[in-house]
């Protein structure tokens, strides 16, 4: 009888050693196929770099030879490299800046309970679900020369030829504006989430208090919903420095090289000009910029992400 | 008491204002592809017309109606590639990262975390940075051009979506349920597939169409991965508004099949959007 016992015992003891050296394997075996996947995309980026060392030219292929950093050298001292750089930060500056205004304004706006409030939020969803390049195109459709209703309407207030895209003077204008209308409500959203995720007691207690508005706004609410506004606002930092698809979609960069902004310079080079090393060099400075961008992002985004789950 | 009304009234006018900012050029778009050449081409722009089907029918056929004659496209291909390219891109992803989120999510190990983060980063990477490379090596190994490649390369936008959402749903589901079933006698397998997963299939779900709805709006991929045969809408159509010939209102029309599907499917799956958007960090 207690033989057993101990026999069972000795068994158990053995099977949960099993499973404990099987439970170690266990986590590397799940997540195995999908660091496969991230080695995968690890190699091009590798061979990106290597690239972005070499004259490379796809039309001069035998002149193909290690430089160091000749790429590198050349772009900084050639003007349409500052170009790119001068238009990304003002693409990415003037992005964000005008959606951080707008989307907490109308974040602000929808704050309340309401059923109109929360069929608006809902509607807001709709631009952020239009893929970038398709909204390029319909506002393109609306600023057509011939019958575009803004075309018409911009017209009537005394801009007979606008040009919108084609006009260097308003083309960044223009793309700037796409992005608002696609971008805003990514804000807009997170804010009103943010804004209704904060603790009701220093509000009351202001309210009982008689502190005015403007107070209550920037002493309370501005301060306390700083972590998503940051987490908002790299966010949007990190996809407009590298946009793409909006500005290729609505002029291809032009007029000219009015928006050659990194993403579509890097694409110009490679696939205009078969120029793959000066391509690569531009896109390795462009990863250097949102790679330091998204340290400081990821670290923002963790202490949310502990506050949402109740651990913060 | 006046004061209150006025600002009522200055709410009431904001809102106005937002709701027609964001919404107008969709109902504009909708409008114009319900219309005749000849009626979008008609100065003031006049939301009154006889609307027509002609532009849809002529999309869907693949035979347009032009001045001078007709046109053969084959946008109906790029609507397929779409949805073939996106729900295979999703349904690889669900195959490689929930497994994955739930390892992350219950087991604290070396790499784990590392992974975790570098997936994440791919996320905020320029994605010319791995399609420069990927464009040659596919040309070299008969993946440019190809379903295979471009599902391949969509797990950039896919998988880390993916992943970090589900492990948060993971992350809040008490293992106690888990811990009690193992003790039942049952293996570990089993109680991954016959508890886990479906106490988090709302989350999983949730995180299955938003990763459709980012697949289906990527344009950069396909441009540089592949020719007409294989790309999707977003690519097609820009092909399309270049393209001599089309008239404007089957542009719209072809703009209006290319949101419809996204646009459903998010009105469908609102109530997860704020958290799939901020890839977690947020609850709606």
């Amino acid at each position: 009888m207690s033989g057993t016992l101990i026999v069972n015992a000795a068994r158990g003891v053995a099977s949960t050693q099993r499973s404990r050296a099987r439970q170690r394997w266990l986590p590397y075996l799940l997540s195995l196929p999908a660091l496969l996947v991230c080695i995968g995309i690890l190699i091009p980026f590798f061979t990106a770099v290597w690239y972005s060392l070499e004259r490379y030219n796809l039309s001069f292929p035998d002149q193909r030879a290690f430089i160091w950093f000749g790429n590198y050298l050349n772009l900084f001292t050639d003007p349409a490299f500052w170009n790119t750089v001068r238009i990304s930060l003002a693409y990415t500056g003037l992005t964000v800046g005008v959606q951080l205004l707008f989307g907490l304004a109308i974040a602000l706006l929808l704050q309340r309970r309401h059923w109109i409030n929360d069929l608006m939020s809902v509607l807001l969803i709709l631009p952020l679900m239009v893929a970038p390049a398709i909204a390029s195109l319909m506002w393109k459709l609306m600023t057509n020369p011939n019958f575009g209703v803004l075309s018409y309407l911009v017209g009537r207030l005394g801009f007979p030829d606008f040009g919108w895209s084609s006009n260097p003077n308003s083309a960044l204008f223009t793309v700037v504006l796409v992005d608002t209308w696609v971008y805003t409500p990514f804000i807009t959203i997170l804010l009103l989430a943010g804004l209704r995720a904060l603790p009701r007691q220093p509000f009351e207690a202001a309210e009982l208090d008689g502190v005015p508005a403007s107070f209550v706004f920037f002493r309370i609410t501005l301060p306390m919903l700083m972590p998503y506004i940051l987490t908002a606002s790299l966010f949007r930092m990190l996809d407009s420095i590298q946009q793409f698809d909006i500005i290729y979609s609505m002029t291809q960069g032009g007029p000219g090289d009015t928006l050659t902004v990194f993403q579509v310079q890097a694409y110009l080079e490679a696939f205009s000009f078969s120029n793959i090393g000066r391509s690569a060099a531009l896109v390795m400075i462009l990863w250097a910029i949102t790679y330091a961008l998204s340290t400081v992002f990821i670290k923002q985004w963790l202490k949310l992400r502990a506050n949402a789950r109740g651990q913060g | 008491m006046n004061k209150a009304l006025l600002f009522k009234l200055l709410r009431a006018l904001a809102l106005i204002a937002v709701a027609l900012f964001f919404l107008f050029p969709i109902l504009w778009v909708f409008m114009m592809s319900f219309m005749t050449n000849v009626d979008i081409l008609r100065s003031p722009p006049s939301p009154i017309f006889t609307p027509t089907l002609d532009n849809y029918r002529g999309l869907l056929t693949g035979q347009l109606a032009t001045g001078t004659g007709t046109l053969t496209t084959d946008y109906t291909t790029n609507l397929f590639n779409s949805f073939v390219l996106s729900a295979s891109a999703v349904i690889l992803s669900l195959l490689l990262g929930v497994p994955a989120a739930y390892a992350f999510a219950r087991f604290k190990f070396r790499l784990g975390e590392d992974m975790a983060f570098t997936l994440l980063s791919f996320r905020f990477a320029p994605p010319i940075l791995v399609l420069l490379p990927l464009q040659l090596y596919f040309q070299e190994i008969g993946l440019y051009d190809t379903y295979v490649g471009l599902v391949w390369v969509y797990q950039l936008i896919t998988l880390p979506l993916i992943l970090w959402i589900v492990r948060g749903y993971f992350e809040d589901i008490s293992p106690d349920i888990e811990h009690a079933y193992r003790l039942d006698g049952h293996s570990w397998l089993k109680t991954f597939l016959k508890i886990a997963i479906p106490l988090a299939r709302p989350g999983i779900a949730a995180a299955g169409l938003l990763a459709f709805i980012f697949a289906w709006n990527n344009f950069v991929f396909a441009l540089i991965l592949g020719s007409s045969a294989v790309q999707p809408v977003t690519v097609g159509a820009l092909a399309f508004v270049t393209a001599s010939g089309i008239q404007y209102g089957v542009i719209a029309a072809a703009l209006v099949l290319s949101v419809v599907p996204t646009l459903t499917l998010a009105l469908y799956a609102q109530r997860y959007l704020v958290e799939g958007l901020s890839l977690g960090a947020v609850k709606g």
